[in-house]
C-alpha cells in the first residue's frame, strides 16, 4: 500500500503542481472571528479564495455565510457594532493593517448585493459613479469607453444602449443587478463578492446573471453567497460549507456535491435541514 | 332639571343597556347556531343607541330653546323708545337673561320685591353682581323666563330620556344569534373617526370664510389694486374717519420685509439644520443621537416669544454696540433689524429643517449607503452624492415647510424687526412683516368697521394664502418623493 510507483508518484506531484500554477490564493482568510457586541457570529474560518475562480459560500440562514462575505471588503465597519479578529490577507497583504486604505480596499474588492441597488440616477450615472469617484478617467471620452464596457461585460449594453440616460430604477429587476454588476465591474476591481445576487430575481433573470459570472471569471476572482444549492454546483469551483458560524467543509464544488466529507454538508444538501 | 343631571342619567341607560344586551347575548353562545358576533358588541351596540340619539337630541334641544327664550324675551319686552334707559335692544335682552340667572339663585319662598334697588342687596348676598342699568319692568319678565326656561328644560330631560330609553330597548329586542352588531359598530366607530378628522377641516373653512368676509368689507373701501400694490404703508390712524385723507394700505413693503426677513432666517436654519441632520442620521452613535436629538428638539419647544425677548432685549442691543465699537461710533446695526429678527428665527427654525430633514435622510435606504460604500466611496462622498440628491425632494419639502413657518412666525418680529413699513435692502435697518402689522392694526382703539381695523383681515387672508400654497408645494413634493422607495 506504501509502495508507489515511480510513474503514479511523478503524475500526483506533476497534478499538484499543475493544480498550484492554476490555483494562486487571492485572498485568504485565517482565524476569521467576528463580534456582533457580545454575540460571536463566526468562528476561526479558515478559507482561501482563488484567483480567477467562483467559490460558493453555501449554509442555512444566520450561518455567518454574509458575514464572512462582507469581512473580505470591510464592509463590516460600516456597522458600529461588528468587530473582526483574526486575518484576512488580499494578495498577501494585511486587509485590516492600519496602512491599508478601506476606500482603496473596496475599489480592489468590489460588492454586488442581494436586491439591486441602483442609484436614483440615470444608467449612465451610475456606472460612472465609482470611476468617478476614483478619479478613473479624465476626460468625457473615456468616461464613455469605461460605461460601455462595462455594461458590455456584464452583458446588458445591448439592452440599454439606447437609453443611457433614463434611470436605473426604471429597470427590471434582472437588468437592474447586471446593471449594479457593470456599477462594481466599472472601478475594474480584482475581486467582486455576491451576496445572494439571484434571491430577488426570477429564474429567466437568474440564468442571464449565473452565465455572466461564469464570463466574469476569466478576468476577476468571485465569491459568492448562495441558497441555491444548484446555483452553486452551476457556477462555482470551489464550494465552503457553513453552519451556527463555523466553517464545515470547504473543496472542489464537484467533490462537495459528490462525495462530502462531512455528514452536516451531506444533510444540508440533500435537504435534509436548512 | 340640569344638563348634566339628564346626560349622567342617560349614560347610567347606557351602561344598563350594555349590561343587559352583552349578558342576553352571551346567553346564546351556547346555543346550536353560531353567533355572528361576540356578546360585547351586542352590548356596545344597546350602549350606542342608547346614548349617542339621545344626546344629540339634548344638544339641539338646548340651542334650540335658548334661541326661543331670546325671542320671547324680545317680543315681552317693552317696546322701545326715545327715552329708553338702556342703550341697545341686544343689552335688554341680556340684561334680562342675567337677572334671570341671578334670580335662579335665589330660593323660591322669598317674596321678591318689585324694585330692581331691593333686590340688589339680596342678590348680592348669594355673590350674584348685576348691571347697575337693570330696571325695574325687567324683574316680571326675568321671572317669566325662568318659568318658561323651567319648563323647557324638563320637556326637553322628559323626551331625551324616552328616546334613551327607546333606544337601548330597541337595540335588546334586536339581539338575536346572527344579528351584526360588530358591523354596526365597526360603522359607527367609522363614522365617529371621520367625524373628527371633519372637525379640522370645517374649522378651517370657517376660519377662511369668517376672515374672507371682513376683507370684502375692507376692499369696499379700499380699492384691491392699491392694496395689492401700493408700495406705501400709512394708514392714518389719526385721520380716522376725519373726512377725506383715508391713509394709505400698501401690501408691498409688508410683503417686501416678510420674505426678507424669512430668507435670513432660513440662510441661517438651513444649512446648520441640514448639516445637524447629516450628522445625527449617518455619523452620530447611537448614543450621541439619543441626547443630541432630544436637545436639538427641545429648541423647537421654547415658546417663540421668548426667542423674541431674548432678540430685543439680548441680541439686538449687543450687535447694536458690537457695530458701534467697530466703526468707532455710529452704530451700522439698528437696535431692530432685519438680521437680528432673522438670526434669531433661523435658529427657532434650526430643529424644524433638522428634524424633518434627519426623518427624510433615515428613509434613504441602507442599501444606497452600501451600494455606494461597496464601491470604495468615502462616507462624505456617499452622503454628497448618493444620499443628498435621494432625498432632496424631501429636503426641498421640508425647507417649504420651513418657509412657511418663518413666513408665519409672529413674535419674534413683533419684538424684534420693529414697526416702520420701510423698503429697504440693507439688513440692519428696522423692516416690518405683515404679521406684526395685523397685531399692530388689531390692539388700537379703533372702530371695528374702520379699514384701519379691517385691513388685518386682508393681511391675513393674504398671508394663508401665501402659506398655503408653500404648504400644498411641500406636502406634494414630499408625497412624490415618498412614492419612490415605495
Amino acid at each position: 500500500m506504501n509502495i508507489m510507483t515511480e510513474q503514479s508518484l511523478e503524475n500526483a506531484v506533476g497534478d499538484k503542481m499543475n493544480a498550484k500554477s492554476n490555483e494562486v490564493i487571492k485572498m485568504r482568510g485565517d482565524k476569521v472571528g467576528v463580534f456582533y457586541g457580545d454575540k460571536q457570529a463566526l468562528f476561526d474560518v479558515n478559507l482561501d479564495v482563488r484567483l480567477n475562480q467562483v467559490t460558493a459560500l453555501i449554509g442555512p440562514s444566520g450561518c455567518g455565510k454574509s458575514t464572512f462575505l462582507r469581512c473580505l471588503n470591510r464592509m463590516n465597519d460600516t456597522i458600529d457594532s461588528a468587530r473582526v479578529t483574526g486575518k484576512i490577507t488580499l494578495d498577501e497583504e494585511d486587509i485590516y493593517d492600519k496602512n491599508i486604505d478601506v476606500v482603496e480596499l473596496r475599489a480592489r474588492v468590489g460588492m454586488v448585493f442581494q436586491k439591486p441597488n441602483p442609484f436614483p440616477k440615470s444608467i449612465y450615472e451610475n456606472v460612472a459613479y465609482g470611476p468617478r469617484i476614483h478619479g478613473l478617467a479624465k476626460r468625457k471620452a473615456d468616461m464613455d469607453q469605461i460605461v460601455e464596457s462595462s455594461l458590455k461585460k456584464a452583458a446588458i449594453w445591448n439592452e440599454v444602449k439606447d437609453r443611457l440616460q433614463e434611470p436605473g430604477t426604471g429597470l427590471s429587476g434582472g437588468q437592474q443587478q447586471r446593471l449594479c454588476i457593470a456599477r462594481a465591474i466599472a472601478v475594474s476591481p480584482e475581486v467582486i463578492l455576491m451576496d445572494e445576487p439571484c434571491s430577488a430575481l426570477d429564474p429567466i433573470a437568474t440564468a442571464r446573471v449565473e452565465e455572466l459570472i461564469d464570463e466574469l471569471r476569466q478576468n476577476y476572482t468571485i465569491v459568492i453567497v448562495t441558497h441555491s444549492m444548484q446555483q452553486a454546483a452551476r457556477v462555482s469551483q470551489r464550494t465552503a460549507m457553513f453552519h451556527l458560524g463555523y466553517l464545515v467543509e470547504e473543496g472542489a464544488t464537484d467533490k462537495m456535491f459528490t462525495n462530502p466529507d462531512d455528514k452536516r454538508t451531506q444533510d444540508y444538501i440533500t435537504g435534509r435541514f436548512g | 332639571m340640569s344638563s348634566l343631571l339628564v346626560l349622567a342619567i342617560v349614560v347610567a341607560i347606557g351602561v344598563v343597556a350594555f349590561l343587559i344586551g352583552r349578558q342576553r347575548a352571551a346567553a346564546h353562545e351556547n346555543g346550536t347556531v353560531k353567533p355572528h358576533s361576540r356578546a360585547h358588541y351586542h352590548g356596545w351596540w344597546a350602549f350606542l343607541l342608547a346614548v349617542l340619539p339621545a344626546l344629540l337630541l339634548l344638544a339641539v334641544w338646548n340651542i334650540g330653546s335658548s334661541f326661543y327664550l331670546d325671542r320671547h324675551i324680545h317680543a315681552v319686552l317693552p317696546e322701545r323708545t326715545a327715552d329708553s334707559k338702556v342703550a341697545s335692544e341686544a343689552l335688554d335682552v341680556s340684561l334680562v337673561k342675567s337677572l334671570a340667572r341671578g334670580l335662579r339663585q335665589l330660593d323660591g319662598n322669598t317674596a321678591l320685591p318689585a324694585t330692581f334697588a331691593e333686590l340688589q342687596p339680596l342678590l348680592a348676598a348669594k355673590g350674584v353682581a348685576l348691571a347697575s342699568d337693570t330696571q325695574d319692568y325687567m324683574i316680571p319678565i326675568a321671572v317669566e323666563t325662568n318659568k318658561v326656561q323651567g319648563m323647557l328644560g324638563w320637556f326637553g330631560a322628559v323626551v331625551t330620556l324616552a328616546l334613551s330609553i327607546a333606544g337601548a330597548l330597541y337595540a335588546l329586542r334586536q339581539i338575536a344569534p346572527r344579528a351584526r352588531a360588530r358591523n354596526s359598530v365597526e360603522t359607527l366607530m367609522l363614522w365617529g373617526l371621520l367625524a373628527a378628522s371633519t372637525i379640522a377641516i370645517l374649522t378651517t373653512i370657517g376660519i377662511v370664510l369668517s376672515m374672507l368676509f371682513q376683507t370684502i368689507t375692507f376692499f369696499e373701501s379700499v380699492s384691491p389694486i392699491s392694496f395689492f400694490f401700493g408700495t406705501v404703508w400709512d394708514p392714518r390712524f389719526a385721520d380716522a374717519g376725519s373726512g377725506g385723507s383715508r391713509g394709505q394700505f400698501g401690501l408691498i413693503p409688508l410683503l417686501a420685509g416678510t420674505l426678507y426677513i424669512a430668507a435670513v432666517a432660513l440662510l441661517v436654519a438651513v444649512p446648520i439644520g441640514l448639516m445637524s441632520a447629516v450628522y445625527m442620521a449617518e455619523y452620530a452613535s447611537a448614543k450621541v443621537r439619543g441626547v443630541v436629538k432630544p436637545a436639538l428638539e427641545l429648541l423647537a419647544g421654547i415658546p417663540t416669544i421668548v426667542y423674541g425677548i431674548f432678540a430685543v432685549v439680548t441680541l439686538g442691543p449687543f450687535l447694536r454696540d458690537l457695530s458701534a465699537a467697530l466703526t468707532g461710533g455710529s452704530p451700522f446695526i439698528q437696535g431692530q433689524s432685519i438680521f437680528t429678527a432673522g438670526l434669531v428665527m433661523g435658529v427657532m427654525l434650526i430643529p424644524v429643517v433638522s428634524s424633518l430633514s434627519d426623518d427624510i435622510i433615515t428613509a434613504v435606504p441602507r442599501a444606497m449607503r452600501d451600494g455606494s460604500l461597496g464601491l470604495g466611496a468615502t462616507r462624505s462622498e456617499t452622503i454628497k452624492r448618493v444620499i443628498l440628491p435621494a432625498a432632496l425632494p424631501g429636503i426641498v419639502g421640508a425647507i417649504l415647510l420651513t418657509a412657511s413657518r418663518a413666513i408665519g412666525e409672529t413674535m419674534i418680529v413683533v419684538l424684534a424687526a420693529g414697526v416702520a413699513a420701510n423698503l429697504t435692502v440693507n439688513p440692519f435697518e428696522a423692516m416690518t412683516t405683515i404679521t406684526v402689522k395685523i397685531v399692530n392694526q388689531l390692539t388700537g382703539d379703533l372702530e371695528f368697521n374702520s379699514p384701519q381695523t379691517l385691513v388685518a383681515f386682508a393681511l391675513g387672508l393674504t398671508l394663508f394664502a401665501l402659506t398655503l400654497v408653500m404648504n400644498i408645494v411641500a406636502l406634494y413634493i414630499v408625497r412624490k418623493y415618498r412614492e419612490q422607495y415605495e
